[in-house]
């Protein structure tokens, strides 16, 4: 059994091609996730700021079907479907772009509901003192409501970060692909059991942190 | 030649809807005047002061702060506001910032400030206040008093030409109203401008230059304080005044 899951020499073997995987999982990471808040943030910000009808139903539309719209689906699609269209571009390109699609969708929603959370006092009194719709936005709205959802956008960044592991279909050598790489050299699944243990290292950090947060709004709620 | 008002409201109607808020209303205010608005709930005095800065849009009628054409799409309004400060019921600090982050925060994005500049003005206002020993604390740490008084430096920080006050001490507990009062009190006497809409008839008795009632979106009476207080000439205004004193 010990040999079969957890193959001390085929771990040291399997663990710098682990690493590498981990540093692009990392790299993965740091730029889906402030792509993802970036256009979830223009979701929300437009959203809260007009209310036409013309600009309020396609931005509904939009963000409902990216959050029906399976990420894997959407990334292989994108993957498959893109040279099709005569556009080249690498996995790594794929990924960003599906992330900004599918996450954005959920940051936007999780924003929008901090927004709603500020009272319109905030707003009447920062535009009283003569601050303009951004800056009222920027200075004033903004920090309480990421302060408001800060939980559920912890909570997303978790889902994002374990999501990147999608990028192993797309041939993007991250984390569980490198893993699978491992394991087929090695005819071992050590490898898989070995990322999944530097999977939880890295996000059970976050989960306490998370946790935590949780239970102060809890605490604060009552 | 006659003063130029600070400001100038004809005419004044808001619909929201097919609801008819305003209907017809005007407000002139001279230098150094304190107009006190009284009148029942729901008559229209909160939408009256927002649209003299334009946190309502007027559906008809002119808006003339200080000179400048409120209601006119060339007035930079965000320019403008600052000469028009208003303070709330429910105060509406900022509170992700102390106490000198809210009265600085205009200073530095909208007057133009440095942060050295800002911060000095910040602090005399709040020292005009009452607050300077407060500046450090954030709303979370301030009694409602202290929280409202922070909100009145927010907006004089901005010299204003005019103070719009909208039921300033209906959210305090009783014996947190008379700081307010007082702080108020000074800013009239230092000659501020001001639209005061309230209940404290005591203030008014003592501050204010005219007393305006309001019901139904409309003004139904306005004079000195002991002329709608002790004898009112419509019965619309004594059932009112009748109403409160009993309280
Ligand atoms: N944003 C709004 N939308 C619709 N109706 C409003 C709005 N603001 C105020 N009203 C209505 O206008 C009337 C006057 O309100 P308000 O000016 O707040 O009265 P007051 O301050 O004298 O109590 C009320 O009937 C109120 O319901
Ligand atoms: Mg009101």
């Amino acid at each position: 059994m010990l040999d079969t899951f957890a193959n001390a020499e085929i771990a040291r073997q399997a663990w710098p091609i682990l690493l590498a995987g981990l540093g692009n999982t990392l790299l993965l990471s740091v730029v889906v996730v402030p792509l993802g808040l970036l256009g979830g943030l223009i979701l929300s910000v437009t959203a809260t700021s007009f209310h036409h009808p013309l600009v309020r139903y396609p931005l509904m539309a939009w963000v409902d079907f990216f959050r029906a719209f399976p990420p894997l689906v959407l990334l292989i699609l994108l993957f498959a479907g893109l040279p099709f269209a005569g556009i080249q571009i690498t996995g790594f390109a794929c990924v960003c772009i599906a992330f900004f699609l599918n996450t954005g969708a959920y940051y936007g929603e999780i924003l929008r509901a901090g927004i709603e959370s500020v009272p319109s006092g905030q707003t009447e009194a920062a535009r009283s003192t003569g601050l303009g719709r951004l800056q009222t936005m920027l200075f004033v709205v903004l920090p309480q409501a990421v302060r408001n959802v800060l939980p559920d956008l912890l909570s997303n960044t978790l889902e994002v970060v374990k999501l990147t592991s999608l990028g192993s279909v797309v041939a993007m050598p991250e984390l569980l692909f490198q893993a699978r790489q491992a394991q087929s050299l090695t005819y071992n699944p050590t490898p898989i059991v070995l990322a999944a243990a530097v999977y939880f290292v890295l996000l059970w950090p976050l989960v306490r942190l998370l946790s935590r947060l949780e239970n102060r709004a809890l605490a604060a709620r009552k | 030649m006659a003063a130029r008002p600070v400001v100038e409201a004809r005419g004044i109607h808001k619909h929201f809807g097919a609801h008819h808020v305003l209907k017809g209303v005007d407000l002139v205010l001279a230098e150094r005047e304190l107009a006190f608005v009284i009148g029942p709930s729901g008559s229209g005095k909160s939408t009256l002061l927002r649209c003299l800065n334009r946190l309502e849009e007027p559906s008809s009628g002119s808006v003339m702060v200080d000179g400048v054409d409120m209601l006119d799409a060339r007035t930079d309004l965000n320019h403008a506001r600052q000469r028009v400060g208003m303070v709330f019921q429910s105060f509406n600090l900022y509170p992700h910032m102390t106490a000198l982050g809210n009265v600085t925060l205009a200073l530095r994005k909208v007057a133009g400030k440095s942060s050295a500049e800002a911060d000095a003005l910040g602090q005399s206002a709040l020292a005009r206040v009452g607050l300077a020993d407060r500046a450090g604390h954030t709303p979370g740490q301030l009694s409602g008093g202290q929280q409202q008084r922070v909100a009145i430096a927010r907006a004089i920080a901005l010299e204003p030409r005019v103070m719009l006050f909208d039921e300033p001490t209906s959210a305090l507990d009783p014996e947190l109203v008379g700081s307010v009062l007082a702080v108020m009190r000074d800013l009239r006497q230092s000659g501020m401008a001001m639209v005061v809409v309230s209940h404290e008839m005591g203030f008014a008795r003592n501050a204010a230059d005219r007393v305006l009632f309001m019901d139904q979106g409309l003004i139904v009476e306005e004079g000195t304080p002991a002329q709608i207080f002790e004898s009112p000439a419509q019965e619309r205004t004594r059932a009112f005044i009748g109403q409160i004193q009993k309280h």
